[in-house]
Parts: C-alpha cells; structure tokens; sequence
C-alpha cells in the first residue's frame, strides 16, 4: 500500500507538469477558439531563450526575464502578422496556421540560441525531502514539490484574472462570439495579443521546469502531446479542467505502468514495457466515447 | 418575396389576434436633430447587391424603424451604421461629421450600442457578466492593474458592477442576474442582450428585431422597455421589426426597404399609405385582395 501510495503521489506531480502545457492549450482554445498547435513549440522556444541567454553570460534571473520578454514579443508577433490577418476565417485555417508557427519556431530557436542539449539549474535539488520521507514514509522531491506550488499559483492567477477582471471578462466574451464583443468596443487584436501573450509566458514556466527536468532538446515539443489527453478529459475551455486532466492522466499512467503489466502479460503473454507511453491516449480515446465533451468542457446544446 | 411575406403572413403582416398594447407614449421628448446621415449607400456582396443608393437619416431622441420583407437589406442597413460592413458606395455623418470606415469596436466607443437578430450573447457566462461586458468602454484600468486586481481595477470593477444593478433593475431581470445565459428562455435572452447593450450607456441603440419569436406578453414587455428607454434616457432607437403593429404604434419615422433598394421614408401613417409599400408586403393588388397593413 506505500508503494501504491508513493507511485499515486509521484503521478500527481507529473500530472501538475502536464497540466501546465494544457493550460496554454486552454488559454488560447478559450479566446480564439483555435488549437494553437504551436503550444509546444513555445515551450521549447522559452527554455532555448532561457539557456541561450545564460550562454551569453546573464544570470538566470536575467535569462528569465529575457525570455519572459522574448515570450511576449513572440505572442504579440503571431497576433499582428498571422492572426490578424485571418480575423473571420474557419478555425481549421487557424490551426493550420499554428502548425506553420510550430514549424517556424522549431527552426527560430536553435538559430538563435543554439541547438546543444543543456540543462537549466533552477537551484532546487531533484532529491527526496527527508522530513516527509521520515513522517509518512512517500519520496517527495524538493524539485516536484516546487514545480507543483509553481503551478497551483499561477492557475490560481489565471482563474481569478479570467474570472474578475476586465480583460479577462472580455477574454472571454471574445472567445464566445467575435461580433457581439466588437460591437460592445472590445477590441479584438488587442485581446488576442494579451492571450497570447499570457500563453507565452506560461509556455515559458513550462519550459523552466520541463527543460531543468529533462533538458532543453527538441523533445520538449513532445511533451505538448501529452497535453492532448489531459485536454480531452478535461475539456478543452476549462482551467480547472486542465489540472484535473493533468492529474488523473499522471496518476492514471503512473499507476498503469507498474500494475497494468502482469495482468497483460497474463492475458496475451510477451513483455509489456513503457506502458506509460500510449496509457494516456487510449484512456483518453476510451474517455471520448463516454463524454466527448470532456469533465469541465461546454456541452453544445443548439436550438433547432 | 411576396409569397414568401405571406407565408408567415399571418402573424407579421395582418395585425395581431391579440392586439399588442404598447401604450401610446406620452410623446414628451424633444426629437433633435440628424445625428446620422446615411447618403448613397451602396453595399454588394460579390456580384450580390445588398443594399442600392440608400439615403436616409436619424434625428436625435427618435424611434426609427426600418421594416422591408426578408431579405430586403434591413440587417445590412444595421452592420453598416454598426462598422461590420463597410459600404462599397456613399458617406455616412455621424453628427455632422463624415465617417471614414471604422471598426465595430471604435464605434461602439461613439456611443453606438446594439443587439443582433440571432441572440449573440456569451452563452458561458451568467447575466451579469454578460451586461458587465457592455460596461468595457466605459472602463479604463490598464492591463497591469487588472493581472494584479489592483486600487483602481477593483474600484472600478465595483462602480460599474452599480452601474450595472440598475439596468439590471430596470428591465426587470433581477432573479436572473446569477444564471448563465444559456440557460435560459429566448424572451429573457433577449432581454438580457438588450441589457449588455444599454449597460453601455448609449447615445444610439440598434435593435435588430427585438420582439421575434417573442409570444404576446413578452412583445408586450420588450415594447414598454424601449419606449421606456428612449424616454428616460433619451436614446436614440433604430428598430428592425416585423411586427407591424409594435412598429406602427412605436416609431416616429419608417423607412421601408425592399430588395435593397428604399421604398418609402416618412411617418408610420405616410408609409402605410403609400402604395409601393402595399406591394412589396402584399404583392400586386391583383393577388391582393384587402391591402390590410398593420393597424
């Protein structure tokens, strides 16, 4: 029972990260109603900005600031020289769009920053907490504890800021119906370029703790696939959803990789290893067929 | 057209089985001058002609109707005093000054507020939110202080959440204020729209057919509001309607639209009178018998 419990806990902080990439996927999902396929590609981006600055000598305090500020320029680029162009189009001429962006991005990034793995050191030790370690008898590591306060305050931010204010009120009329919030004098452009911006600069939280995680590689843009199943279960305009989908797909592949295995192994034989690696994505396509609206999302009802 | 007028004839075109009393306004308000002057609109989609040399004005403090059969360039009229259409043709005075193609947005700051024919609220959120959205141009906190909820964001946020409690209070929708729009009836959406339009504390109101799929009591209601905003407040009104009767006991001028073209300008009385309107609603004398226009 400690080893399950050890195993769940452990889930639940991965599950925070994948959250985290979800969050940017919802931000922009819920503003412009468009799958920003370029979320990953964000992420890498930010945390090449972070390691590249630090290369040239900047403290990391420095180097975050920078790429805060690269993040922002990025976001508000995107905005004026594709989105504004295409005001009023289908969203899947949207979507194609980010996947030019991604590509884009991928390309950008090693140009500017080099394309060496490197590690960012955050300063926080990737090692279990003794005190907790001693009490309850479940590894936590410093890092995974200050990765998941990281994230609970910034979807804390997040909520109250789309839920209170202004702007975020606006956000959200936006991303319900264009016109309608054009004709209240919300204006559209400056909008989009706050959300993106915003998505920015949490692509680049994603990509701190990502990148001194694992390293700053190219397959940190594959870690926005993860995001995928988190989004189906927890619908694709919810925040709260996004961390609880983050959760249960942490916890859920977690638990799979060390339990799933002897009963398959029973059942077809053969050897069943990185379970963790599809788990997520069959749990997610089973998951659609049950509620294709996900935990949290919209259920569309239209009036005939 | 005519046979597709006829169509829903009935309820649109002859008057009411129940007649719908909209009190007679005690016409007290001054009507001022042109606040808007439309000369030579022409507005094509392609080689589709929406609207052809449309001239037309709207004075101050009036309510102003356009009616026209379906199809007949009336919602195109609105996008384009609105700023979502931009006409191919002619100038528009916005109190007596020419204006150049603007966004919706610039001019929903000018004081020009509205509702659409299909319901466009934000079906997410509850009531008060979405009457809270009307209040954007009128507020002005930066974006910092709004991340931070701030001194003068929360301020602000409270005196127009007032604001707000009163028109709320004034269109009757209190027991509503928490429940997401999509939730509820189509009369009350209705309502709620016409609420997020006049939280914005407009100088003009475009009313693209308040009152349809409305039954009696709520025509009767949504019939009083509008009287009773353009007199408490002075506003401006242009109406969309097919309601013939709501639209002869409630306008002060008609404009009668037909294929994108004008038919006719003048008082609800001059416009029932005049026997291109009687066409184009009821189709040649020939087909028919009784030219039976609203009241």
């Amino acid at each position: 029972m400690q080893f399950f419990f050890e195993v769940a806990v452990s889930g639940l902080l991965s599950g925070l990260m994948y959250s985290l990439v979800a969050l940017g996927f919802v931000l922009i999902y819920k503003a412009s109603g468009v799958f920003n396929f370029a979320q990953g590609a964000m992420v890498y981006f930010a945390a090449l900005a972070v390691v590249g600055l630090m290369d040239k000598g900047f403290p990391l305090w420095a180097a975050i600031l920078g790429a805060f500020v690269v993040m922002i320029m990025v976001g508000m680029a995107t905005e004026r020289l594709v989105l504004r162009r295409l005001v009023n189009q289908p969203p899947i001429t949207l979507f194609m769009a980010t996947i030019g962006l991604a590509f884009f991005l991928e390309g950008l990034g090693p140009l500017l920053f080099g394309s060496a793995v490197r590690a960012i050191d955050l300063g926080i030790v990737d090692e279990p907490i003794m005190a907790i370690m001693d009490s309850i008898g479940i590894g936590i590591s410093k890092f995974d504890l200050f990765a998941s306060g990281m994230v609970i305050v910034l979807v804390a931010l997040l909520a109250l800021f789309f839920q209170k204010t202004k702007v975020g009120r606006a956000l959200r009329a936006v991303a319900d119906d264009h016109q309608a919030a054009l004709s209240l004098g919300i204006p559209l452009q400056h909008i989009w370029a706050v959300v993106w911006g915003v998505a920015g600069f949490v692509a680049l939280v994603a990509g701190l703790l990502w990148g001194s995680r694992n390293g700053v590689q190219f397959a940190l843009t594959m870690t926005a696939l993860k995001a995928l199943p988190v989004l189906i279960l927890g619908g694709f305009t919810s925040i709260p959803g996004a961390i609880v989908g983050g959760l249960i797909i942490g916890v859920s592949e977690k638990l799979a990789e060390i339990y799933l295995p002897p009963v398959l192994q029973d059942l077809f034989g053969g050897n069943f290893g990185g379970i963790e690696g599809w788990f997520p994505y069959v749990f997610a396509l089973l998951f659609l067929l049950v509620r294709p609206e996900g935990l949290f999302g919209e259920r569309h009802i239209d009036r005939v | 057209m005519s046979t597709n007028m006829k169509r829903h004839g009935n309820e649109e075109v002859l008057p009411p089985a129940v007649p719908i009393a909209c009190p007679e306004a005690l016409r007290t308000r001054h009507i001022g001058g042109v606040v808007l002057d439309l000369q030579h609109i022409s507005l094509a989609f392609g080689g589709v002609k929406a609207l052809t040399d449309i001239s037309f004005d709207i004075r101050e403090h009036e309510i102003r109707a356009i009616i026209g059969p379906n199809g007949a360039g009336k919602s195109s009229m609105i996008n384009v005093i609105n700023g979502v259409y931009h006409p191919q043709n002619g100038k528009v005075f916005f109190r007596g000054q020419q204006r150049h193609s603007m966004s919706p947005s610039r001019i929903a700051r000018q004081g020009i507020a509205r509702t659409f024919q299909n319901i466009a609220l934000f079906k997410g959120m509850s009531v008060l939110d979405n009457i809270m959205t009307g209040r954007n141009t009128k507020m002005h906190s930066g974006l910092l202080s709004n991340a931070l909820w701030w001194g003068r964001a929360r301020q602000e946020e409270m005196a127009h959440r007032h604001k707000v409690e009163e028109v709320i209070d004034f269109l009757e929708i209190q027991h509503i204020r928490k429940t997401p729009v999509g939730r509820l009836p189509y009369g009350l959406q209705k309502r709620v729209e016409l609420a997020r339009a006049l939280a914005a504390e407009p100088d003009m109101l475009l009313l693209d057919e308040p009152m349809a799929g409305m039954n009696v009591e709520e025509k009767q209601d949504m019939c009083r509001f509008i009287l009773d905003v353009n007199e408490q407040f002075g506003t401006t009104i242009v109406l969309i309607e097919h309601d013939m009767g709501v639209v002869m006991d409630i306008s002060d001028r008609v404009v009668v639209l037909d294929y994108g073209r004008k038919i006719g300008d003048g008082t609800p009385g001059e416009v029932m009178t005049n026997p291109e309107v009687i066409r184009a609603y009821l189709g040649t004398a020939a087909e028919a018998s009784e030219p039976t226009l609203g009241v």
